[in-house]
């Protein structure tokens, strides 16, 4: 596999999702379910960081375009490794039938709304092109 | 100490081995469908699944479990990508990521675990 391996870039996305891994462990241990519960942990983490990357990146894309390591850091690495697809979908898969209906919606429901909403946020009073 | 040793550890590889996936995959395959990510999603789901299902150590949970698999996969950009998609006047395609990542990465999920209890 021919990788130009771009050392900074990869350092970058390797220490902010070593941190965005760290904070998702935490809220996960002080806030833990079974399968009959609500999985309200990783339900707020993903919503959360989906908040979080619409506006980080619309914030990037306006003011400081060319901050590829930025990006990299906060978004592909804190943001990437603070939320996490594979636990969402092991818990939906995991939970009893009424909780994994209503949790499937809320987080894909959740995620999208926070990601527009973050977006719209860190639009207000941006020029129209 | 330890497990949260672990978690980081397992972090520090899944997140970057998403990024490169990711420019691979569109190296190859073009910016049109963002396959990195849907790959990344879904294989992460299916280990995780399979991890999950298996007796493993508390630590080995935390280092390819939570560490690797979460870090390897991610709603943030997943998010982002649907609401590009969405804001380009590509409702339809949006909405066939959203479908196809969620019924691939359930898929997967059930797999793994089916995997583990084979074994």
């Amino acid at each position: 596999m021919d990788l130009d391996v771009d050392r900074p870039g990869v350092a970058a996305v390797a220490a902010g999702g070593a941190l965005g891994a760290l904070a998702r462990y935490a809220i996960g241990t002080t806030w833990p379910h079974t399968p009959a519960d609500f999985p309200w942990a990783t339900w707020s983490i993903n919503v959360s960081g989906c908040f979080l990357i619409g506006v980080l990146y619309t914030l990037l894309a306006r003011f400081r375009p060319g901050h590829r390591l930025t990006r990299l850091f906060l978004g592909t690495g804190v943001l990437g490794g603070y939320t996490t697809f594979s636990t969402a979908e092991v818990e939906v898969q995991r939970a009893v039938p009424a909780v994994a209906v209503i949790y499937l919606a809320a987080t894909i429901v959740g995620a999208l709304l926070a990601v527009w909403a973050g977006s719209s946020l860190a639009s207000i009073g941006e020029r129209r092109k | 100490m330890m497990t949260v040793l672990l978690v980081v550890l397992g972090a520090a590889i899944g997140a970057p081995l998403r990024y490169l996936t990711d420019r691979y995959v569109q190296a190859r395959y073009g910016t049109a469908f963002p396959w990195g990510t849907h790959l990344v999603n879904v294989t992460g789901s299916l280990i995780l699944g399979l991890v999950l299902g298996m007796p493993l150590s508390p630590a080995l949970t935390a280092l390819i479990g939570t560490g690797f698999c979460g870090a390897l996969t991610t709603y943030s950009t997943f998010s982002w990508e649907a609401l590009t998609f969405a804001r380009r006047g590509e409702q339809a395609a949006a909405f066939a990521y959203v479908l196809v990542s969620i019924l691939a990465g359930l898929g997967a999920a059930g797999l793994g675990a089916a995997l583990a209890g084979a074994l």
